[in-house]
Parts: structure tokens; sequence; C-alpha cells
């Protein structure tokens, strides 16, 4: 009898794939809830930089930062590409890569040179394979980012954005809408983009203890790695998500080729049984 | 009693928020005691101890491993860093990101990326795939 052993292994393999994505999707709902509360816990934070920084900038202060000011012609910019360490998770890191690379690619033609900061280990596959000219790599972030683990890399960003390498810095992460949708998203870190709340003139300044300058050099670095760990934090919810989704529609594959399968299986099984009786009752009508 | 509105937060969480008639803070030159009314302020901060005096007489010790402080009249923020950060520190941070990357760039050849085998394995499938799709066509 033709295959029933065989479909019984296939199902038997194809079921323990399911208990497999099943769990990873359960795992990953889990880490999602997680990834989210840290998500939202850095929040306050970068909220409360955004007023300072603002304050800072529209208060008459002597001294104006260089990340606070456009400049005229852009030859060279920079990208810091935050992506999962780990796959799994669906198109969420080929569709923000497919992004960047677009973007890039029109930034190649008009002839601006492009330096690349990576974060996560398939952002780093792929941009080396990719060809770009990979600056600095942060991998292994874990579950648990730590805004201390990406403080060089980012470093290494804004020096050559002082120092005339590059002229603007972007930041590329999938940012976490809802559990079904993550947005590919390129946000500009430095120049800063002036936020949309109407500042009120202001006719008063901080008092600068001891100065101005140095304040408002941390202030603005302290901003800007804010921002590349929220977008961290935004990217780590998405993988999660992703993955939770994905690992979920593997889940529902696995049960619908299962089903086919022992439909298939019982015919088989059936046509072996109807063959059988039919041997014996024309055997028997041959004695 | 004036009080004053106490946010304590770090890029990574909110670590303490509430009233207080009084903090005292670490700043970089020199310990700061403010009190409701301040006058607005900005300064860096050393690592160290905030104090916050509650209404109820208690003190509140958070330690900060550095950050910015800034006060207006009625709220104080302290944005604390996460580690201790220092210039060097940082420098060596960024010196070591950057081997990162060129060492990867450099042993392209050594360890075979698994991530990029996968990429390979995966478009190869594809075009076996679709090399069967046409196959079957023609017959």
């Amino acid at each position: 009898m033709a295959g029933a052993k065989e479909i019984r292994t296939q199902i038997k393999s194809i079921g323990s794939t399911r208990k497999i994505t099943k769990a990873m999707e359960m795992v990953a709902a889990s880490k999602m809830r997680r990834a989210q509360e840290r998500m939202h816990m850095a929040r306050p934070y970068a909220e409360k930089m955004r007023h300072v920084v603002a304050h800072a900038a529209s208060a008459n202060t002597e001294y104006h930062h260089a990340y606070l000011a456009a400049r005229e012609s852009v030859s060279n910019v920079g990208y810091i590409i935050v992506s999962s360490d780990r796959g799994l998770c669906g198109g969420l890191n080929s569709n923000l890569f497919r992004k960047v690379v677009g973007d890039m690619a029109d930034n190649h033609n008009k002839g601006v040179g492009i330096n690349v900061c990576v974060i996560g280990k398939k952002a780093s596959a792929f941009f080396k394979r990719y060809g770009a000219n990979v600056v600095s790599e942060v991998t292994d972030l874990g579950d648990t980012p730590q805004l201390e683990e990406l403080i060089g890399a980012v470093k290494i960003m804004m020096d050559d954005y002082e120092e005339g390498r590059i002229d603007r810095l972007y930041v590329v992460y999938n940012n976490f809408v809802n559990t079904m949708t993550q947005k590919p998203t390129i946000e500009q870190l430095i120049p800063v983009v002036p936020s949309e709340e109407v500042e009120t003139k202001h006719h008063w300044d901080y008092l600068y203890e001891p100065e101005a300058k140095p304040i408002v050099d941390t202030l603005m670095d302290r901003y800007i790695e804010s921002l590349v760990y929220q977008s961290v934090a935004d990217n780590n919810a998405c993988e999660q998500a992703a993955r939770m989704v994905a690992m979920k529609a593997a889940t529902d594959n696995a049960g619908k080729l299962i089903d086919e399968l022992q439909l298939v299986y019982n015919k088989a099984r059936q046509a072996a049984i109807t063959q059988e009786l039919s041997e014996i009752v024309s055997g028997a009508a041959a004695v | 009693m004036a009080t004053i509105q106490v946010d304590i937060v770090s890029a990574e969480q909110e670590i303490w928020s509430g009233a207080g008639t009084m903090v005292f803070a670490p700043g970089e030159v020199g310990e700061l005691g403010i009190a409701p009314g301040h006058t607005p302020l900005i300064t860096r901060l050393s690592p160290g101890d905030v104090r916050v005096i509650k209404e109820d007489g208690e003190e509140e010790f958070i330690f900060v491993s550095g950050g910015i402080l800034e006060v207006q009249p009625h709220v104080v923020t302290v944005l604390s860093d996460t580690a201790v950060r220092g210039h060097d520190l940082d420098e060596t941070a960024a010196l070591e990101a950057k081997k990162r990357a060129e060492e990867k760039l450099a042993d392209s050849a050594a360890e075979m990326d698994y991530a990029q085998a996968q990429a390979e394995l995966a478009s190869a499938i594809a075009q076996i795939r679709s090399i069967e799709k046409l196959r079957k066509l023609r017959k």
C-alpha cells in the first residue's frame, strides 16, 4: 500500500514543527509586551529632553550648537540603521532595508557620499554584502537593549558630523504602530528638526553653570543618543510583534497542511482496505 | 508649604517622580540646593545622590551617575545618565564600535556568515522554484 506510512511520518514531522512555531509565537508575545513597556518607559526622557532642547534653542542663547544649524550643501550623509539580531520575523528587516536602499540610491544618484552605522546582525550582514561604507557597528543587543552599548557607535556618527565628514544624519528603524503594523521609518537626526509645537518667544534664558557651551554640547549628545535608543526600543518591539505574527501564520499553515494530509492518509488507508477486501473476495471466488 | 515637582528620568526608564520642598543635587561645580521658585538654571551633574526632601519631611535618595539638571520655578528635571560617562570612556566605546565594523569587513572569508548563507540559500531556493514552475508551464 503506497504512501500511507510516508504520509504518517510527514504528519508527525509537521506536527512537531507546529509545536515549535506555536512555542515561538507565545515567547514572542510575552517578549513583545515587555519590549513595549521598555519602549514606553523611554518616552518620558526623550520628551523632557525635547522640551529642554527646544527651550535652549529658542532662548536667547549666546552659543549656537552645530546640530541646530542646517548646512547649505550636502555632500555626504550618514545613516544609522537599526535592525534585529535574529530572523524569523517576517519581512520586517527586508522591508526596512528596501526602503533605505531606495533612499540611498537617490542620494547616490545625486552624487552624495554615504556612511553607514549598523545596529543588529541583520543590518550588518546585509550592508556588508551591499557594499556600503560601514563605519561602525553594534550587534548582540539582546532583548534588553542598553543605552550604554550604543554610545560608541552613535558617537562616531556625531563626530563625523562635527568634523564635516557627513552633513546630515538619519536614523532608520521600524516604527511600532501596533501589533499588526510596523512602519519602516527614516528620520532626520542632525541637523535637529525643530519641533512642531510653536514655542512662544522666550525672553529669559537659563542660568548656565558653569557656562553654556559644555552644557549645550552634552545636552545635544544625550538628545541624539536618546533618539537612537528610542528607535532601538521601537525596533525591538516591532521585531517581537512581527515574529509573533509570522509564527502565528506558520502555526496556522502547519495546521492546514496536517488537515489536508490527514485526508489524503485516510483515503489511502481506505483504498488499501478496499483493495485487500476485493482481493480476498476474488480469491475466494476463484477457489 | 510650597513644593516643587521633581522628575528624575533616564533614557531607559522613569526613575522617580514626586513633590518635594527642597532638592539637593551634586552639580558639576558644587552641591546645589534648590527650593521652590528657583530661577531657571541648567547644569551638568557629577555622579552622586540626588536628595529630595518630601512634604512629610522624609528624604529620598536617588543615585545618578551624572546627567543634566534643569530647574524651572516649579519643576526640577533630572535627565540622568544610565552609565558613568566621560570623554575618554566615550572615545573608547567609539573606537570599539569602529573596530568591530572594520573586523567584520576584513574577515569576510574567515567564517561563513550564517545570515549571509541563509540569504543566499533563500534566493537559490526561489530560483529553483521559478524554474520548476516554468517547466510545468511548458509541459
